[in-house]
Order: C-alpha cells, then structure tokens, then sequence
C-alpha cells in the first residue's frame, strides 16, 4: 500500500537554522531518508518553504480568484512530505517514527487513494 | 422425531456454536479472505444454510467445520461475482486454493490472536476498539454493545461497521505485531479489555456481569494463545482480583462499600487465591509492567486488618515509572493523604486541578483531602461537584453519606 507522510509541526518550536539541535533535525532526516531508500520503500518526499512562500486558490462560479497565504492559519503547517510504498500501515508507521521532527510536532500517515484495486 | 422439536434442536444447536465459536470461525475466514465484512457475510450466510441443511440432514458431526467450508464456499462466490474485486492478487490466489473441510474443531487454525490485535490496533478510536473487540471477538450483538455504550443500536452499528472499513482503508494488517512493537500493542489490547471490564464492574445489572466475563474471558483467551507473559498475567490477576468483591461491592444499604468495609463472606475465595498465583507468578518473572503493578495494588487492599498504605504507596511511585499520568498522580495523593500525609497530599491534588476539573473521581477524592483538611466548606463544594458526576447510584450515595458527615 502507498502511504503520504504529512509533516506538520510549529515554526517557532523547531530548531533553528545553525544551532546543533537543527543539525542534528538534518541529520535524523539524512538518517531516515538513507533508511527508506536502503530499503526500497521511497517513492518520494520533499520539504516545503514556509507557509508566507504560499498562494492558495479557488475558482468561485468559474472565476480563479488567488489568495496569499496557506489554505488555513494554524500553529501546526504542513512543512513536507515523503511518499513510500510498503505491506501495512504498522510498517507506515515504523518509518514515520524515523522522521526526527515528529518528537515536537505531528506525522499524520494517509493511504494513497488507489484508482485502480485490481492492479 | 417430528419436525417442530427437530427444528428447534437444529436452532439450539447453531445458536450453540455460534456464541461458543464464533470469534474462531470469523477470525478463520478474516485470514483468509482478508476482509472483516466479507467474513461476518459469508458466516451469517453459512448459518442460514446451516438452518435449512441440518434440519433435513441432520447436525453434522463437526458443525464448525461445516460452518467454515459453507462460509468458504460463500466467500468465494461472492468473490465471483464482485467484478471490483475479481482481479486482486489477494482473491486471485484465494479463488485458486481448494476449500478445506476440517474433520474436527481443533484442526480449524486459531487465528484468535490476530484478530485480537487487529481490533484492538491504536490506529482505530478507542470506544471502536471496544466495539469491535465484543462484536467479532466475544460474539455480543451490537444492541448489547450499544447499550453498554448508552448509545442507540444504530449509532454503535454505525460505529462498527466504520471500524471495519477502517482497517482495510487504513491497511491495517490481519497480523500480530512484531517482537519489538509486541509490549506497546499488547498494552493496548490489555488497555481495552480492562475498558471493558471497568464498563462492567460500575454497571449494577446484568450487562454489567456479562461485561466483566467477556473481560475475563478474552484475557483468558490471550493467556492461552500466548502464554507466559507477565503483563497478560498481571491484567488477568487484575480483573479476577476485582471482580472476585462484586458481590460486596455494594453494601446492604444499597452504599458502595471501600474493601475494608466489605463482608468479606461474600468475596470469592477461589477467585482471589487464582487471582494471588497469577500475580505471583507473572511477577517472578522478573518483567515488571503496569498491570502487574495495579493487580498487586488491587491486591494489597484484600490484606486482613485493612490496606496495606504504605505499600500501595510504593507501587503507585513503581506505576508513576510506566504511566506519568494525572490520574496516576491522583491516586497517589489518595493514598498519601491515607497514610496521613494529609497537607503533601492536597499540594498534588491542587496541582491536579486544571488538568483533571470535571473528571469525577477528582472530585471525590479532593473532597476526601479538603474534609481531612478541615476546609469544610470547600469539601462540600467537591463532594458536590463529585456527587453531579456519580456514575451510579451506590457512589452517589456513598458521597452524599460522606459529604454529610462532614462536620
């Protein structure tokens, strides 16, 4: 089954760019990246810019109509996301708990949606 | 014999097998046809049959056996003829496999434990842990299961059916977990089988019984299929401990007794000594977990002459070590308050407050200190707060009784 790692944590309570905490945050992410490759489950996986870097759109009776920012303005954002391909979601969740920001915000694991079951 | 009490015969023997087996059949057909609705559809089905073949036949000799290849055969057809499914690797290796007719019961795998742990799996809510631990395992109808809950049948059928989507949607896997993930999943189904049991035990009718032994009756379940864990043994102590009181539990007058209070004629002896060996050896074991803690808290409040405080005391510090809960704390404060560490007892109860306002047994337990304490008017205030939230009648009672004596 393919799962989506959701990364959510809060800016203000993550590392800082170029304290040890923040390398060592890399490195976790290194370590863990390295893991799912090793392991051939990685199907994908990147980090977002910040929630100010983002523009959110919707079409409104046909017209597009853009807005600065995210889609909501929480504490917690998206900041990234992996994409792996593995038997169950017990082992989901035995690499979601290798991503090193989820000892101060939140891994939220999601099935992908198959289109296509008899595959 | 005519047809009537054939009939019935035929009617009372399914009914039989059906409460005694039905866990191990269902679970038999969760392995392999993977899904929890197709198995629960293919079993009804089978029990149909079942009605309509062992009538003119006869009983079979191995009912179960006959139940599980009809249900088989059920499933397969119905594989067949669900073209979104037809082409799945799963029922593509089902499809090819030949259904097996077990002579006997004991042949039939015991796929129990599986089945345990997927409905007790964290990744599903934990009232539908519940729900769906009394349905598929232990066979209770969901208009028993709703009552428990005090919500109406169709919610809690709701609910359950929705559980089972979710396993195959969130690809929980039929499967029991791993060496390193076994001691947090097996706190989990532990944690649900006491959630049962503690339903039960503040229950005063007759569902209440039953809770409690299905408790009892599945933790005894997973003893047997994995024997010789401590915590499995730990939680059974526990819940045998418990419920050998209930009959004392509720005094004459109708007040809920504390265990010192308790006519000790009407606890069950045997229960209490199985309840004492298995403490006794899951802990020497040498594994020490929380349910073995709180088996041998439960266990020194049966000491002749009044609980053993000082004791629970330590084993409260033991279980702080496992579960840094407030609720753990709370219990603390109860016994500090016990061995007359009455003021260092509401330092932690205050400390309490915020995270633990509105949940009942705070209440009480604050009024307890505050009444100790002399602060008479804020115990009143407490024991009433404590009184609004009972969940019974003899509680209530028991608080209204302590709130008057305050003096």
């Amino acid at each position: 089954m393919k799962y989506m790692f959701l990364i959510y944590n809060d800016a203000s309570r993550s590392p800082k760019f170029g304290t040890p905490e923040f390398d060592a945050m890399m490195g976790g992410f290194f370590a863990a990246n390295e893991k799912m490759k090793a392991d051939g489950v990685m199907l994908g996986g990147e980090g977002l810019q910040e929630t100010h870097t983002a523009t959110s759109l919707r079409i409104n009776g046909g017209k597009v109509e853009t807005m600065d920012g995210p889609f909501a303005e929480t504490r917690e954002t998206l900041g990234g996301y992996y994409i792996v391909d593995v038997p169950d979601l017990d082992k989901a969740l035995e690499y979601a708990a290798l991503i090193p920001s989820a000892e101060f915000g939140t891994i939220e694991v999601r099935p992908l949606m198959d289109y296509n079951p008899a595959g | 014999m005519t047809t009537a009490p054939k009939a019935i015969a035929v009617t009372k023997a399914l009914t039989r097998v059906m409460a005694d087996d039905r866990g191990r059949l269902l679970a038999a057909l969760v392995r392999k046809f993977g899904s929890f609705q197709a198995a629960e559809d293919a079993l009804q089905e089978a029990g149909i049959q079942a009605l309509k073949h062992w009538g003119r036949s006869g009983i079979p000799e191995n009912p179960q056996g006959w139940l599980l290849k009809v249900a088989g055969r059920k499933a397969i057809d119905a594989i067949r003829k669900d073209t979104t499914t037809q082409n799945t690797a799963k029922s593509i290796a089902v499809l090819q496999e030949e259904v097996t007719e077990y002579e006997e019961m004991d042949a039939i795998p015991d796929e129990r434990l599986r089945l345990i742990f997927t409905c007790c799996h964290p990744a599903i809510e934990h009232k539908s842990r519940v729900a769906l631990t009394l349905r598929t395992v232990c066979g209770l109808t969901t208009k028993m299961i709703a009552s428990a809950f005090l919500d109406a049948e169709a919610t809690m059928g709701q609910r359950i059916s929705r559980a089972k989507t979710q396993i195959t949607q969130k690809g929980i896997a039929f499967e029991v977990p791993e060496p390193h993930q076994w001691d947090a999943r097996l706190d989990t189904v532990l944690t649900t089988q006491y959630l049962i049991f503690t339903t039960g035990y503040t229950r005063e009718d007759a569902l209440g019984v039953t809770l409690c032994a299905e408790a009892i009756y599945l933790t005894r379940l997973l003893n047997q299929l994995r024997p010789d864990d401590p915590e499995i043994e730990g939680a059974l102590a526990l819940m045998v401990l418990t419920n050998a009181r209930r009959s004392a539990r509720i005094g004459p007058d109708g007040v809920i007794a504390p265990t010192p209070d308790q006519d000790r004629t009407l606890w069950d002896l045997d229960a209490i000594a199985e309840g004492q060996s298995l403490l006794a050896t899951a802990m020497s074991r040498g594994k020490a977990g929380p349910f073995q803690i709180k088996a041998a808290i439960c266990d020194c409040h049966l000491t002749k002459g009044g609980p053993d405080w000082p004791q629970i005391a330590l084993l409260y510090g033991a279980l702080w070590e496992f579960e840094p809960t407030p609720v753990v704390a709370l219990n603390w404060s109860v016994v500090a308050a016990e061995l007359g560490y009455v003021d260092e007892a509401w330092q932690r109860l205050s400390g309490l407050a915020d995270q633990l306002r509105g949940f009942q047994p705070y209440h009480a337990a604050a009024a307890n200190v505050l009444g100790r304490l002399g602060q008479v008017d804020a115990a009143r205030n407490e024991y009433d707060l404590a009184i609004a939230g009972a969940e019974n009648t003899a509680d209530r009672l028991y608080l209204e009784r302590a709130k008057a004596a305050l003096v």
